[in-house]
């Protein structure tokens, strides 16, 4: 195998390289170039050109006529629906989710259910898409079971109330299927950090319980809420197969847009589509890089 | 004598069907350092916890001053408590956990300022307010665990295992720390370690503990020289055994080897002819003088282990092993491996334990 | 021994409401097909539509290159920081997150927008015998871009399991090349890591919509959206199908889990 070592002007060109380049970098990188030609062609560049296009005018030059065409009526709205619905699904999701969390932790339900809730939010917050619309259609809609038990067990008529599913509550707790399970997977770890002494000793210096989670509990949690409120944010922001198969094109949210833009050029300008595109870049990215400051800074006090 | 301060009467835990603590009785006096000393498992670290209040007692009573604190929750007890692991609270700085049992107890910004400084002095921390726990070294966050747990000037102070996360000589330092605080302050202090090193040098008072009962209650001197039980003298310091056989019991005389001694300690119930165990300390063996001592046992060196001021010596008698010790002498060094030697024993010195 | 606060059992309870009502609605509404009784036959109908079985055994096969091609990107790439280049490890870490900040409909919009018929490399206009293959390509790299995160971090922590350092010395010694090496000593370590890796990107993979109906590709994705908007109890049964789906792969990695060597950390 292990050929004896060369030199001279006979040696192959790509022998001398590799033993210049000492213990087997080019090996190495000839091992990670795949990665680096597929991040680049199908992560960086898409992304980069779609930024690029959002600044090039029908002419080919550049321009910020697509950035000021975002503010056209139907996508501004658009903007304040797909926010409102991310960031109430995040909100009502963290918090739902951080009182599971603290339920099975803290509450001191047993082993078993602990596992199964943590499994069961692995498979939920993955059950998104077109089946969790169907689900939510046959659970929430007209004619799902428990709009009807509502109406015949009850005597609440939920759609005369003014209920709908394919609306801006009704989408909301529909990302609740999986925005909750998201919030318990990410917060239980956290909670698990909260040491069982700083209860304790909080305690034998005179505080109550509500006392702890008012100076200790919640501010030692809190990098790790808002960095999961952020993320939740941006999972339902970027989320479009549930809305679309629930509503359609009917909900006018930034997604849905986008999707109606590729398919067709609704909007007839293609920088504006880029424009669009880079819209939910900026949104999410902030999100995203609020969670990832939050989070590298949370985690040097929990060592 | 000190007046009584912390009495606990006939206390039971059990968990489930498991008893950890099995019906204990002591009571400690104000301002002693009391220290609970036993190997895991032996329920001393649950005791603490009972007095804390963490943990309902089965059954029995906890009195602090007088008053029965048995059923009374932590946050009302007034006692202060330091941690194995700090459990200092880590979103907030040195000052903010010193001053947290003050801001608890509403005392006002300027006193309770005051009072954080006056602390951060005693445990020798001036200047290390603004810090954060993270910041600092585990002999300075359980320094802080001590001035936080001391900041509401509570009535008693309970330490759980506060050295074990330690460094060697960061516990004997800080170990002396936290004792001439204590003597200061004249702070009644229960002590919890399964180090017998740590619980001799530090306490009053110790309590030698073993699966869920007290084994003895007293001063180290006591316990060390006088362990009433063979778990005490195991546990705490090193211990020889010969094996003997009781040659006369009414005059008190053992046949060791090959030659006679008369022990002191044997107990009456001892017969004639019955196989005993002696035990000594390893200090109680002489090397060097064994004049005045009334047993004499020969033997060879079997291992040496330089220890720096003090040198252990096995020799093998012949079938028991014995372990001595004697100081390091710079003119003399000592026995080498298989050098016969001549051992002395004062008969006063060796214990006879029941089993 | 622990029976729980009074008030977590309260909260316990309505998070399972909340969760088990719409699976039980569900299930109930799949089986309504027939007036008055419960029947099988919206399941019955999905099974024997030709389209079902096409577009899943398509799903099936693109979601299978997906993984295969996903492990031979991030294997070695991963392999290959932990053991020389660990100056790399923060930026290939960014990048395996890139997938999870980018939203797919992004991603399928810049493919579309580059890899269009007009494009310097036109990937969408390629064509073998007469058939178009481009669209089935992009489609297995936009998979494998989604299941990136989930990927890497698998296969890493699989590694971190193992003394990577050691076992290809040991190997090298032994007379094993690059290729030998990751495939025969280093994989068959971490496959446990790798499976569940697997797992979790078919979970992802097997229901899409969005990129698949962009690219135009006839997927499971696809299909359930069209009998959502033309069927009434065939959906419901869709619904149940794919959840099961769901359950079935992440019951695998748990399952995958306890198969996980004894002395594997865990994180």
């Amino acid at each position: 195998m292990a050929d004896p070592v060369q030199t001279g002007p006979a040696m192959p060109f790509w022998r001398r390289v590799r033993s210049g380049l000492s213990g087997g970098t080019l090996t190495a990188l000839l091992g990670v170039a795949p990665f680096v030609a597929f991040a680049i062609l199908f992560l960086i560049l898409p992304t980069l050109g779609l930024v690029v296009q959002a600044f090039v005018g029908p002419d080919g030059g550049f321009t910020l006529q697509n950035i000021v065409d975002l503010s056209q009526p139907q996508i501004v709205s658009s903007f304040s629906i797909s926010l409102r619905i991310s960031a109430a699904s995040a909100a009502i999701g963290a918090v739902i989710g951080l009182i599971i969390a603290l339920a099975i932790i803290r509450g001191k339900l047993p082993e078993s259910i602990r596992s199964t809730v943590m499994t069961f939010s692995g498979v939920a917050s993955n059950f998104a898409g077109i089946p969790l619309a169907f689900a939510f259609l046959s659970t929430l809609g007209r004619l799902g079971l428990v709009t009807v038990i509502l109406k015949t067990v009850f005597g609440i008529d939920l759609y005369r109330s003014g209920f709908n599913l394919l609306s801006f509550w009704g989408l909301t707790i529909t990302y609740l299927y999986f925005q909750i399970p998201l919030m318990v997977l990410i917060i239980a770890p956290a909670i698990d950090g909260l040491k069982k002494e700083w209860g304790e000793a909080a305690a034998t210096l005179g505080a109550t319980p509500y006392q702890f989670w008012r100076y200790i509990g919640l501010p030692v949690l809190w990098p790790n809420l808002l960095g999961t409120l952020s993320l939740l944010f941006a999972n339902a922001f970027g989320a479009i197969a549930t809305a679309y198969a629930l509503t359609g094109s009917s909900l006018n949210i930034v997604p849905i847009l986008l999707y109606a833009q590729i398919r067709g050029d609704v909007l007839q300008n293609p920088g504006l589509g880029a424009a669009l595109a880079l819209g939910m870049i900026v949104v999410t990215a902030l999100a995203n890089v609020i969670y990832l400051v939050i989070r590298a800074r949370a985690e040097r006090w929990l060592k | 004598m000190a007046a009584e301060f912390l009495r606990i009467d006939k206390l039971v835990k059990a968990f489930g069907t498991n008893q950890v603590v099995k019906g204990v009785d002591v009571s400690f006096n104000q301002g002693e350092f009391v220290t609970l000393l036993g190997p895991s498992g032996c329920g001393k670290t649950t005791i603490l916890r009972m007095i804390a209040g963490f943990e309902k007692p089965t059954s029995g009573s906890i009195t602090v001053d007088g008053h029965d604190i048995t059923t009374l929750a932590p946050n009302k007890r007034q006692i202060g408590m330091v941690f194995q692991a700090y459990a200092l609270f880590p979103n907030m700085n040195v000052a903010d956990n010193v001053g947290f049992g003050l801001k608890i107890a509403n005392v006002p910004r300027a006193q309770r300022e005051a009072r954080v400084e006056e602390m951060l002095k005693l445990i020798g921390l001036t200047g290390y307010g603004k810090r954060f726990p993270f910041e600092l070294s585990g002999g300075q966050q359980q320094r802080v665990a001590l001035a936080r747990a001391l900041a509401p000037s509570p009535r008693m102070l309970l330490l759980d295992e506060p050295l074990s996360a330690l460094d060697a000589k960061i516990r004997v330092s800080l170990r002396e720390q936290i004792r001439e605080i204590q003597r200061e302050l004249g702070i009644t202090t229960v002590f919890v370690t399964h180090d017998q090193e740590e619980a001799l040098s530090i306490s009053d008072r110790i309590v030698v503990m073993n699966a869920g009962n007290v084994e003895q209650f007293g001063a180290p001197f006591e316990i060390y020289n006088r362990p009433q039980t063979r778990f005490v003298a195991t546990f705490v310091g090193q211990l020889n055994t010969l094996n003997a056989t009781v040659a006369d019991a009414g005059r008190k005389s053992v046949q060791i080897g090959a030659s006679t001694v008369t022990i002191p300690a044997l107990p009456a119930t001892a017969r004639t002819g019955e196989a005993i165990a002696l035990t000594m300390r390893p200090e109680a063996v002489s090397l060097s003088d064994v004049t005045g001592r009334d047993i004499q046992l020969e033997g060879r060196v079997a291992e040496v282990h330089f220890l720096g001021s003090v040198i252990r010596l096995k020799v093998d008698l012949g079938g028991n092993t014995i372990s001595l010790d004697t100081f390091n002498d710079q003119r003399t060094p000592p026995p080498t491996h298989g050098t016969p030697v001549r051992l002395g024993i004062a008969s006063s010195d060796v214990l006879v334990l029941g089993s | 021994m622990t029976r729980g606060k009074p008030w977590a059992w309260v909260v316990f309870g309505l998070a399972a409401l909340y969760f088990l009502l719409p699976l039980i609605a569900t299930v109930d509404f799949s089986l309504r097909i027939r007036r008055g009784t419960y029947s099988l036959d919206a399941y019955l109908n999905v099974l024997a539509d030709p389209r079902f079985q096409q577009t899943f055994s398509y799903s099936i096969f693109i979601g299978l290159t997906t993984i295969l091609v996903g492990i031979f990107i991030v294997l070695p790439a991963a392999y290959y920081v932990r053991l020389r280049l660990p100056q790399l490890r923060p930026l290939v870490e960014f990048v395996t997150l890139l997938p999870l900040i980018i939203p797919a409909i992004i991603l399928v919009f810049g493919y579309i927008r580059l890899y269009s018929s007009s494009s310097w490399l036109p990937l969408l206009g390629w064509q073998v015998g007469g058939q178009y293959i481009g669209g089935p390509i992009l489609l297995t790299f936009a998979y494998v871009a989604l299941g990136l995160p989930y990927m890497y971090r698998a296969i890493d922590t699989g590694l971190r399991t193992i003394d990577v350092q050691t076992l290809t010395e040991a190997a090298t010694i032994l007379g094993a090349n690059q290729f030998a090496i990751l495939a025969q000593v280093i994989l068959p370590n971490i496959v446990v890591a790798v499976l569940s890796g697997a797992f979790l990107t078919l979970a992802i993979v097997i229901g899409e919509f969005t990129i698949a109906s962009l690219l135009n590709q006839q997927v499971f994705g696809v299909y359930m959206q069209n009998v959502g908007a033309n069927r009434a109890f065939e959906p419901a049964a869709l619904a149940v199908i794919s959840f099961v789906i769901t359950w079935g792969a992440m019951g695998m990695i748990q399952l995958l889990a306890r198969f996980a060597p004894k002395t594997a950390r865990k994180e």
